[in-house]
C-alpha cells in the first residue's frame, strides 16, 4: 500500500502502528516496528517521507504504549509523527525535540488559535485541519497561521469535527478517541429479507436498503434517522469526499499538502487516487486548468456519491 | 479529604431557551443552596449568544449575590471570528474560566486558574499534567472516560479537582454543519433558530423506532440521560470530588436535592433513579461509559 502510494506520484504516505495508538486500528492495516523501519527505508531511497500517526488518546494508567511507539517512529528514522493528545505531543518534545511534530486532524484545531497554542507549546510545523471550514476560512487561517497546513482532499467524509465525536462509543463502546475506530466492524451487522436490506450497529437500524441501492460502510454521521417527523440521513448522506475540484482554490489559499485517506482501501485504489491527484497539482504547476480530473474518480466515492463537504460554505 | 461532602455543580446551559426562562432559571438556582457552583454561558453556537448576553450577565451577580461560584464557559467549537473573539477575551480573564476548546488557552497567562471542561480530550494523566502546569486546577472528565480512567487519572494528579458529567443528555458530537436547521430544511447561515423549538434538543430515533441522540444545533447529545448513581464512598475512593448537573427542562432543584441526598449517604441508588425519574427527564437513564461499556448502556433499575 504505502509502496503503491510512493509509485503513484505521493510525496508522503501516513501510517501507523499495529496497535490502538494509532486512529485506523482496524485488522490488516499498519506496521510492526521491522516493517516500519524497512518501510522508511524503502521510502527514502525514493525521495519519499513516512508520517507515522500515533493520533489517539492514550488510554489513563497506560501511556507507556503510546511514549514506546514514538520511540519507535523516532528510531526507525520516520520523517514526522503526527499526534493529537497533549501527553502525547509533551513526551515527543521533551524526549525527542529534534522530532518533527504534526498535528493530528483529531486534535480538532480549527482556528489560528488553537493552532498557535500547539505551536507554541509542542513546536508543531504541520496541522492536519478539520473538515469543518471552508475554503475561504481555511485562506484566512492560513493568513494567521504561522506553521504547514494539510487538508484532506479525498476519501470519507467526518461530518462531525475529528476528535470532537463520541457517537461510535455510545452505540458501541469503542470509538476514535477511546480505542482508534469508528463504527468497528464486529459490531456491525446486516438484516436481509427479499425487500431490504437493513444496517445495524450496535443492534441499532441505521439504514435500510432497497435491492437497487449502493451501500457504503456504515457509520453512523451517514445513517437514515427519525427526526422532526421524516425519515432521512440526518446528519449526512452516505457520502465521500472529493474536493479534486477545489484542489486550485486550496493551493491558492496556501494549503501546502493534500491527504488522501487510504489505509482502509486497496492497492489499486490507493495507486489511482495518488496518480490523479498527482497529476492534477503538476497541471496546476505548470499553470494549466484542472477540470479534466474532476470526474476522474467519480466511481470510486462510497455508494457513488461524492461531495466537497465543508470546504463549501452552502454544505452547512 | 475522605469524607469531605461531594459538591454539586451545575453544568452551562447547552440548549437555546428564551431569556424569560433562562431568567427564570436562574433566579430559582440562586435560591437553592443545594448547588455551590454554577457555570455559565454559551458554549454551543455563536449565534446564540449575543440572544443571552444580558440576561446571563444579570443572573452571574444574582447568583454571586447568592454566594455561588460562577465560572463563565467557553465556546466548544469557536470558527468565525466573533466566536474567537469571545474566546480570546474569555481566556484572558484573571478569573477562573471553563475551558472548552484548546484555543482559549493561546492568550491565557500561563498560571491563570482554569476548568478544563468536559468537550477538551482529556483522557489520561500526562494531558492532565499538561493542563495543569498551565493553571487547569479542576477538570470536568470527557464523558467517554471510564470510571477505571478517571481513578487512574485522579491517582497520578492527586492535587487535581475531578468532576464528573453526572446528570443530563450526554454531549457526544460537534460539526461545522448544523443539524437541526439541516432538518427543516434550512442551512446553518439562515437557522432562524430553529433549535429554540426543543428545549432539551431534537429527539432521534433509528429506523426500528429506538431513541438514540438528540440534535441540539450543532451539538449531537445523547436522547438517553446519564446518571452517576455509584456510591458516594466509590467516587471518593476514584477522587470525584463534584458532580455536575447539566440543565435540561424538568425540575432541575428536584433533581439536585435528590443527588444531594445521594451523595450525602441519606439515599440509595434505587432511590435516587426513582426520584430523578419522578421529574420527568427527556430520556430513559443510562450509565454504560462509566462501566467502561457503551454510552447507551441502561443505568441498573
Amino acid at each position: 500500500m504505502l509502496r503503491a502510494a510512493i509509485e503513484a506520484g505521493a510525496d508522503s504516505v501516513y501510517c501507523g502502528l499495529r496497535d490502538e495508538t494509532n486512529a485506523r486500528n482496524f485488522p490488516g492495516l499498519n506496521f510492526d516496528r521491522t516493517e516500519l523501519i524497512e518501510a522508511v527505508r524503502w521510502a527514502h531511497e525514493r525521495g519519499a517521507k513516512v508520517l507515522v500517526a500515533i493520533n489517539t488518546f492514550a488510554r489513563a494508567g497506560q501511556t507507556d504504549l503510546w511514549k514506546r511507539s514514538v520511540d519507535t517512529a523516532v528510531d526507525a528514522a520516520a520523517d514526522a509523527i503526527i499526534a493529537a493528545d497533549l501527553g502525547v505531543l509533551a513526551y515527543a518534545r521533551d524526549t525527542h525535540p529534534r522530532a518533527r511534530l504534526h498535528l493530528s486532524v483529531q486534535a480538532a484545531a480549527n482556528s489560528p488559535d488553537a493552532i498557535r497554542f500547539y505551536a507554541e507549546a509542542y513546536g508543531v510545523k504541520r496541522v492536519v485541519l478539520p473538515r469543518v471550514l471552508s475554503a475561504p476560512e481555511i485562506a484566512a487561517l492560513i493568513k494567521e497561521t504561522p506553521v504547514e497546513i494539510e487538508a484532506f482532499v479525498f476519501g470519507g467524509l467526518c461530518v462531525m469535527t475529528e476528535g470532537r465525536c463520541a457517537l461510535s462509543s455510545y452505540a458501541t463502546g469503542r470509538s476514535p478517541n477511546l480505542s482508534g475506530v469508528c463504527s468497528p466492524p464486529e459490531a456491525v451487522t446486516f438484516d436481509r429479507s427479499p425487500e431490504a436490506l437493513t444496517t445495524r450497529l450496535g443492534g441499532l437500524a441505521i439504514d435500510r436498503l432497497g435491492p437497487d441501492d449502493s451501500a457504503g460502510y456504515p457509520t453512523l454521521c451517514k445513517g437514515r434517522f427519525d427526526a422532526f417527523g421524516q425519515i432521512d440521513y440526518l446528519f449526512e448522506e452516505p457520502v465521500s469526499l472529493n474536493a479534486m475540484g477545489l484542489l486550485a482554490a486550496l493551493r491558492t489559499a496556501g494549503v501546502r499538502a493534500v491527504k488522501v485517506e487510504g489505509r482502509q482501501r486497496g492497492k489499486a485504489y490507493v495507486a489511482r487516487v495518488a496518480a490523479a491527484f498527482r497529476a492534477a497539482i503538476d497541471a496546476l504547476d505548470r499553470g494549466e486548468d484542472t477540470t479534466r480530473f474532476e470526474r476522474q474518480l467519480t466511481d470510486l466515492a462510497e455508494g457513488g456519491r461524492e461531495t466537497a463537504g465543508a470546504y463549501r460554505k452552502i454544505w452547512r | 479529604m475522605s469524607d469531605m461532602p461531594i459538591e454539586l455543580s451545575l453544568g452551562p446551559l447547552l440548549f437555546n431557551w428564551p431569556a424569560p426562562r433562562v431568567e427564570a432559571f436562574y433566579a430559582r438556582i440562586a435560591e437553592t443552596d443545594l448547588i455551590d457552583r454554577i457555570y455559565l454561558g454559551e458554549v454551543v453556537c455563536g449565534k446564540r449568544a449575543p440572544l443571552l448576553a444580558d440576561v446571563l450577565a444579570q443572573a452571574a451577580d444574582r447568583l454571586a449575590a447568592a454566594g455561588k461560584t460562577i465560572v463563565w464557559s467557553s465556546m466548544s467549537l469557536p470558527t468565525n471570528p466573533r466566536e474567537r473573539r469571545a474566546g480570546r477575551d474569555l481566556g484572558a480573564q484573571a478569573d477562573l474560566v471553563e475551558i472548552n476548546d484548546i484555543s482559549a488557552l493561546a492568550d491565557r497567562a500561563q498560571d491563570a486558574p482554569f476548568v478544563a471542561g468536559p468537550l477538551l480530550n482529556v483522557y489520561n494523566e500526562s494531558a492532565a499534567r499538561e493542563l495543569m502546569a498551565r493553571g487547569c486546577v479542576r477538570l470536568c472528565a470527557n464523558v467517554e472516560l471510564p470510571l477505571t480512567s478517571i481513578a487512574s487519572l485522579a491517582r497520578a494528579c492527586p492535587t487535581l479537582e475531578l468532576e464528573v458529567f453526572a446528570f443530563g443528555r450526554l454531549p457526544l458530537a460537534l460539526s461545522g454543519r448544523c443539524h437541526h436547521a439541516r432538518a427543516h430544511g434550512r442551512h446553518r447561515d439562515s437557522c432562524q433558530y430553529v433549535c429554540d423549538q426543543d428545549p432539551d434538543g431534537m429527539a432521534v430515533r433509528t429506523l426500528d423506532g429506538q431513541e438514540f441522540l438528540a440534535v441540539n444545533g450543532v451539538q449531537t447529545l445523547s436522547h438517553g440521560v446519564q446518571i452517576v448513581d455509584l456510591q458516594p464512598a466509590v467516587l471518593r475512593e476514584a477522587g470525584v470530588r463534584a458532580l455536575r448537573l447539566s440543565p435540561h427542562s424538568c425540575d432541575m432543584v428536584a433533581v439536585a436535592a435528590a443527588f444531594r441526598r445521594f451523595a450525602d449517604g441519606d439515599t440509595d441508588a434505587a432511590a435516587l433513579r426513582a426520584a430523578v425519574r419522578e421529574t420527568r427527564p427527556p430520556g430513559a437513564l443510562i450509565s454504560g461509559y462509566l462501566h467502561g461499556g457503551a454510552g447507551l448502556q441502561a443505568a441498573d433499575g
